[in-house]
C-alpha cells in the first residue's frame, strides 16, 4: 500500500506543484500565527510578539526552500528554473544569443556533416560476414618506383594469385581462402530495342561470394566450373536490376546482351552490395572472356586479392607464408616484373585509399574550428559574467552555492549549444548530402546517412561544446571573494584585471589555433593552384572527349575496326566546328591505362636480378598527336602506313629517351615488348618519333610512355577514346557528334562525354574540394578571432575608460592613446600569431603527403598568413582604439 | 553518516539554567543520519494516537519530553514533509481547534509498522548505549 501513497505523492508534486507550494505556505504561516498568539498570551506587545516568533521561527524563506527540496522532484524543478533563468537573461540580449548560437550552428553542423562522411567511410563495417578478417594483399615491389604510382603496392598478376591460393590449400592455412576480382566493361545491349549503354563490370572468382559472406538476393552466385574462358554467365548488381530490369526477378535464367554475345544471368546481389564501388553494374566470372594464356601470366597486375584470415592465425604469420611463395616467383623470373615482397591492408582502408587522408585532414580542421566557435563563445560568456559580476556576489552573500551558481552559468551555455546543435544537425542534414555528392572519390557516397550513431555524436558534440564554452567562465567568475567583488566600484580605474588576462588568453589560443588552420588551407591552396595549372603536355582548351568501344562480335577484325574508325574520322573532320580529331586508347591526363615492360635490341641484355624497363602504353591513330597538341621532338609522327599489324612501328616520350637512350639518338633503335608476343616467334618493334610528355593523371609523377599505332597489335583494345579539337564551347558540337556516330552504327554506346578540361578537373576534384573547405573553415575561424579581438578590446576600453579620461585630462596626446589601446590588443594577436606559426611547423608535415609540389614550410604561404592575421587584428583593434582615443574626458570622468 | 558537514546534530543549549535538547539541524544543509531518524520516530510516535498539525506536534513532544526536547520548525517541516513524500504518513487539511484551516498529519498503515521498526531499533539502541554508559 505504501507504494500507492508514494506514487500518489508523486504525481501531485509533478502535477500540482504550485498549489502545494501555496499550501506549504499556509502551512507555515498557521505555525507562525500560533507562535504569535503564544507569545501575546504571556503577556508580550503585538510587536514584540511577531519579532519573538520570527525570531524562533528562523528564516521563513530558507525553511520553505529545506521543506520544498524534500518533495520529490525538486532536482527537476531546480533544473526547469535554471533553464527558465537561462533561457529568460538569452533573450534579454538576442545580439549575443543569435551570434553564439549561429557560431556553434555552423561549427557543430559542420563537423557533424564530416562525421557522418568518416563514419560511412572509415568506421562503418562493410556488409560482409566478419569483415575485421578481411585483407586485401598486393604485390609489392622493393624499388619503389615500381609499383603503381600514389599506391606503393602493385595489383596481382592473375598466375602470383593462382600459387599464392594453391599454397595456401595445400600446406599451412594462414588464410581460409583467396578470391580474386579485376576490372571489366560491356556494352549492353537490349533484345528489345532498349538503348545501347556501357556499363562498369567485375570479373570475380567464383569463391569470392562466399569468401565476403555475401547471399544473392535472388539465384546463386558462380559455381567452379563456371570461372574459365567461355562460360558466359553473370550476376546482376541491385542498380541494374532494378533500373533495367524493372526489379523483376525471373530475369534469372535469361540471356543479358554483352558486347554482343548473351549471358545468362544466374543471379542478384543484394540491395547493400555496393562492393567495390556503386558503379559497378554487372558481375562476371573472373576467368570469362580472359586468354588462357593471360590467366598464366606472373607481369599482368590486374587483379585486387581478397582474403579472410583464419582466426586462429595472426595474420603476420599468414602473410609470411604468401611472401615465402611471392619471394620464390620472384626467384624464378628474375628479370620480369615479378614483385619480391606481398603486402596487406584492410578492405576498409583499400576503399578508403585516396580519401582517408583529405578526410582527416578535414575532421581536423572542423575540430579546430569547433574549438575556436567554443572559445569565442567563452569569451563572450566572460564578458557577460563580467557584468553580472555584482548580482552573482550578491547571490553568494545571500547563500547561494558556487556549485548552483556554477551550474547556472553551465546552463546557458548548454542552452546555446543546445540551440546551435539542432539547428547545426538540419544543416548538416543538408551539407553532407552536398559533400557526399561533390566529392566524387568517396567510395560509398551513396550509403551516407545520418543515423543513431551520427545523432549520439551530435549530442555529445554538443554537450562537450557546452562544457568547453560555459565552465571557465563560470568558473572564474564564481571563484572570487565577496567582499572583493562588492568592493570594487565602477569607478575602479584598472578594471578586473583577472577576467582580462584570462579574455586574453582565450583570445591568444584562438588566433595560434585559427593561424594553423589558415596556414593549412593555404598550403592546401597551393597545392591546388599548383595542380590546376600543371601542364599535362597537350593543349587542353577545346577539346570534346567522349569514349566508346567496338564489340568483338559485330568488328571481329582490326580490318572492320579501321573502317569504322576511318569512316567516323573522315565523317568528323567535315563537320564544321571540329579542328582537328584524334583517336587514342588514353588520352593525356584520363588515367593510367596499362604499362608494359619492354626490351631495347641495341643494347646489351640485362643481368639477371635486374627488373627489366617499363613504360605506359598508348595507342595513338596517326592524328592523334597533332590533334591534341602533343609536340613532335625528333623523328616523325604514325602514317597511316603504320597502321597496319606488319608495321611494328613505336613512338616514345621524351622521358624513355631521356631514361633509356641517354647520349643517344633513339630513332631507328627497335624495342621488343613480351607481352605483345603472340606465341610465334618474338617481335621487334622500331622507334620512328619521339615526343613530348604528357601526365597521365594530374598530381601524379609522370612516367616514361610509349605509343603504338591504334590496331597494330593483335589483341583488342577494350576502349576507344576520341578528342575532338573545337573553336569555340566544345561542349556545343557534342549532341552532332554523337549523332555522326549513331549514323555509322546505331548499336555503338559512347560515355564519358566532356570536355578535357572536365577530364582534368575531375583528377583534380578532390583536392579542389578540400582546400575550398579548409579555406573555408580557416576564413571562418579568422571571422571568429578578429570579433572576439574586437570584442575583447571593446571592453577593455570601456573599462579603463575613466583612466583614459584622466590621462587625456593630464594631457595625454591623442595618438599616444591610440597607440596604447592598440598595443593592448595587438599584445594577444602577436602571441597568438607567434604560437600558431610555431605550431604550424610542428604539424604542417602531416600533410605532406597530399600536397603537390608544394613543400609544407612554404615561406610565402607563412607570410601571407601572418601578413592577413596581422592586418585583420590592426582592423579588429583600430575601432576601440580609436574611440578610445576620441573620448570626451569630461564626460568619461562624470560618467559613473 | 553522510559526510559532508560535521557540525553537531544535536546540540546542549543552556537556557536559563535547564539544560534543553534543541532538535535541529541549524538549518545548514541535510540532517545527519542519527538526528533524522530520531526525529522520525518522534514523529511518528508523537502521531500514533491521533492525527496532528506541525504545531501540535512539536508541543506535544516538547511536553512529553518534560520541556526537554524542543523540535525546531526548521527541521519539523522538512521531516513532517520527507515522511510524507515516503508514504510513512499521510496529510488532510481540516479546521483546527482555533477555527482555523490547519494541516493535520496522520500515520499511514505502512507508518505504523515502520513505527513498530524503529522504536524496537531505539530501544535496542539505548539499552546498548546504557549498558556501555552505566559500565562502572
Amino acid at each position: 500500500m505504501r507504494w500507492l501513497h508514494q506514487l500518489a505523492m508523486k504525481l501531485r508534486m509533478l502535477f500540482v506543484r504550485g498549489q502545494a507550494g501555496t499550501r506549504l505556505d499556509d502551512e507555515l504561516r498557521f505555525h507562525l500565527d500560533r507562535q504569535i498568539e503564544e507569545n501575546r498570551a504571556a503577556g508580550m506587545s503585538v510587536g514584540e510578539a511577531h519579532a519573538a516568533a520570527l525570531r524562533a521561527f528562523g528564516n521563513p524563506a530558507l525553511l520553505r526552500d529545506q521543506t520544498r527540496a524534500t518533495w520529490s522532484w525538486s532536482g527537476l524543478e531546480s533544473l526547469l528554473r535554471d533553464l527558465r533563468y537561462g533561457f529568460r537573461t538569452l533573450r534579454r540580449t538576442p545580439g549575443f544569443t543569435i551570434i553564439a548560437v549561429a557560431v556553434m550552428a555552423l561549427c557543430i553542423g559542420a563537423a557533424t556533416s564530416l562525421f557522418t562522411i568518416t563514419r560511412s567511410v572509415l568506421l562503418r563495417p562493410l556488409p560482409f560476414r566478419d569483415p575485421a578478417h578481411l585483407v586485401m594483399l598486393y604485390e609489392h615491389f622493393r624499388a619503389p618506383e615500381l609499383n603503381q604510382p600514389s599506391y606503393d603496392y602493385n595489383p596481382v598478376a592473375p598466375a602470383d594469385y593462382y600459387d599464392w591460393r594453391a599454397q595456401n590449400q595445400t600446406s599451412t592455412h594462414g588464410f581460409q581462402d583467396m578470391a580474386a576480382w579485376r576490372y571489366a566493361q560491356f556494352n549492353l545491349t537490349g533484345v528489345r530495342g532498349e538503348l545501347p549503354e556501357v556499363i562498369a563490370a567485375r570479373g570475380g572468382t567464383y569463391n569470392l561470394f562466399p569468401l565476403l559472406g555475401v547471399q544473392p538476393a535472388y539465384g546463386r552466385v558462380f559455381a567452379q566450373d563456371e570461372d574459365r574462358l567461355g562460360a558466359n554467365v553473370a550476376i546482376l548488381c541491385w542498380s541494374l536490376f532494378e533500373r533495367r530490369f524493372a526489379a523483376d526477378p525471373s530475369v534469372v535464367g535469361q540471356a543479358i546482351h554483352l558486347d554482343g554475345k548473351p549471358y545468362t544471368v544466374v543471379g542478384v546481389l543484394p540491395k547493400d552490395f555496393t562492393y567495390p564501388d556503386a558503379t559497378v553494374q554487372v558481375w562476371v566470372p573472373y576467368a570469362t572472356g580472359v586468354p588462357p594464356v593471360v590467366l598464366r601470366h606472373h607481369d599482368f597486375h590486374f587483379s585486387r586479392v581478397v582474403a579472410r584470415l583464419r582466426p586462429d592465425v595472426s595474420l603476420a604469420s599468414a602473410m609470411s607464408q604468401v611472401e615465402a611463395v611471392q619471394y620464390r616467383l620472384h626467384l624464378q623470373y628474375l628479370s620480369a616484373p615479378v614483385a619480391e615482397d606481398a603486402a596487406q591492408r584492410t578492405i576498409t582502408d583499400d576503399l578508403a585509399k585516396d580519401v582517408k587522408k583529405p578526410l582527416l585532414i578535414l575532421m581536423c580542421a572542423v575540430g579546430c574550428m569547433l574549438l575556436i566557435g567554443c572559445l569565442n563563445v567563452a569569451n563572450l560568456l566572460v564578458a557577460r559574467s563580467a557584468a553580472r559580476q555584482k548580482e552573482v556576489a550578491i547571490r553568494s552573500a545571500l547563500g547561494a552555492r558556487r556549485l548552483t551558481l556554477i551550474r547556472e552559468q553551465l546552463i546557458e551555455s548548454l542552452l546555446i549549444s543546445l540551440a546551435g546543435g539542432a539547428l547545426g544537425v538540419t544543416l548538416s542534414l543538408a551539407a553532407t548530402k552536398w559533400l557526399a555528392s561533390a566529392w566524387k572519390d568517396l567510395p560509398t557516397a551513396q550509403s551516407i546517412h545520418v543515423d543513431g550513431a551520427v545523432l549520439a555524436f551530435a549530442c555529445a558534440l554538443v554537450f562537450a561544446a557546452a562544457l568547453l564554452a560555459g565552465l571557465l567562465p563560470a568558473i572564474s567568475s564564481t571563484g572570487k571573494s565577496v567582499f572583493a567583488s562588492l568592493q570594487s566600484t565602477a569607478r575602479t580605474t584598472g578594471g578586473s584585471l583577472h577576467r582580462t588576462a584570462l579574455r586574453k588568453a582565450l583570445l591568444m589560443i584562438e588566433i595560434s589555433v585559427t593561424v594553423v588552420l589558415l596556414i593549412g588551407a593555404g598550403l592546401l591552396i597551393e597545392s591546388f593552384v599548383r595542380l590546376r595549372t600543371a601542364d599535362v603536355g597537350a593543349v587542353t582548351d577545346n577539346l570534346l572527349t567522349l569514349t566508346y568501344s567496338l564489340p568483338a562480335q559485330k568488328y571481329p577484325t582490326p580490318e572492320k575496326q579501321n573502317a569504322f574508325n576511318e569512316a567516323l574520322l573522315a565523317r568528323l573532320r567535315v563537320m564544321p566546328g571540329a579542328r582537328a580529331v584524334a583517336i587514342g586508347s588514353v588520352l593525356p591526363g584520363a588515367g593510367y591505362g596499362g604499362d608494359d615492360v619492354f626490351l631495347i635490341v641495341e643494347h646489351p641484355p640485362i643481368p639477371p636480378g635486374v627488373i627489366q624497363p617499363d613504360a605506359l602504353v598508348r595507342r595513338a591513330d596517326p592524328g592523334y598527336f597533332q590533334a591534341l597538341g602533343i609536340p613532335l621532338l625528333r623523328g616523325r609522327f604514325f602514317t597511316t602506313d603504320d597502321r597496319t599489324a606488319e608495321g611494328k612501328k613505336l613512338i616514345i616520350s621524351r622521358q624513355l629517351a631521356q631514361q633509356y637512350f641517354p647520349g643517344e639518338d633513339p630513332i631507328g633503335k627497335h624495342l621488343s615488348i613480351p607481352a605483345w608476343d603472340t606465341g610465334g616467334p618474338p617481335s621487334t618493334y622500331e622507334i620512328v618519333g619521339e615526343v613530348g610528355d604528357t601526365l597521365w593523371q594530374v598530381g601524379q609523377p609522370d612516367k616514361p610512355m610509349m605509343y603504338s599505332p591504334l590496331l597494330a597489335q593483335s589483341h583488342n583494345i577494350d576502349q576507344i577514346a576520341l578528342a575532338v579539337r573545337t573553336a569555340s564551347n566544345p561542349l556545343a558540337i557534342s549532341i552532332p557528334v554523337q549523332k555522326q556516330i549513331a549514323a555509322l552504327d546505331p548499336d555503338l554506346p559512347v560515355s564519358d562525354v566532356m570536355t578535357m578540361d572536365q577530364i582534368i578537373g575531375q583528377s583534380v576534384g578532390s583536392a579542389s574540394l578540400s582546400a575550398t573547405l579548409v579555406l573555408a573553415f580557416a576564413v571562418l575561424s579568422l571571422l571568429l578571432a578578429s570579433v572576439g579581438l574586437y570584442g575583447v578590446l571593446s571592453y577593455l576600453t570601456t573599462q579603463r575608460m575613466t583612466e583614459i579620461g584622466v590621462r587625456i585630462a593630464l594631457g595625454a596626446q591623442r595618438e599616444q592613446v591610440l597607440r596604447l589601446m592598440l598595443a593592448d590588443g595587438l599584445r594577444p594577436a602577436l602571441l597568438g600569431l607567434v604560437l600558431g606559426l610555431a605550431g604550424s611547423a610542428a604539424t604542417v608535415r602531416f600533410i605532406r603527403s597530399v600536397l603537390y609540389e608544394t613543400q609544407p614550410l612554404d615561406p610565402a604561404v607563412f607570410a601571407t598568413v601572418a601578413a592577413t592575421l596581422l592586418f585583420v587584428a590592426v582592423l579588429a583593434c583600430l575601432a576601440p582604439a580609436w574611440r578610445a582615443s576620441r573620448l570626451d574626458p569630461m564626460q568619461a570622468l562624470r560618467t559613473e | 553518516m553522510k559526510s559532508g558537514h560535521h557540525r553537531p546534530a544535536i546540540r546542549h543549549q543552556y537556557l536559563d539554567g535547564l539544560h534543553n535538547f534543541v532538535v535541529d539541524n541549524l538549518g545548514m544543509g541535510k540532517p545527519n543520519d542519527l538526528v533524522q531518524g530520531t526525529l522520525d520516530l518522534l514523529i511518528l510516535k508523537t502521531l500514533s494516537p491521533e492525527a496532528m498539525h506541525g504545531w501540535a506536534i512539536a508541543k506535544r513532544i516538547q511536553q512529553v519530553s518534560g520541556e526537554v526536547l524542543q523540535v525546531q520548525q526548521g527541521s519539523l517541516y522538512p521531516a513532517l514533509h520527507r515522511l510524507e513524500q515516503q508514504g510513512w504518513i499521510k496529510a488532510r487539511w481540516a479546521e483546527s481547534e482555533t477555527g482555523r484551516q490547519a494541516k493535520f498529519y496522520a500515520l499511514t498503515t505502512a507508518g505504523r509498522k515502520q513505527l513498530d521498526t524503529e522504536a524496537a531499533n531505539w530501544n535496542r539502541l539505548s539499552a546498548a548505549i546504557n549498558l556501555v554508559v552505566s559500565e562502572a
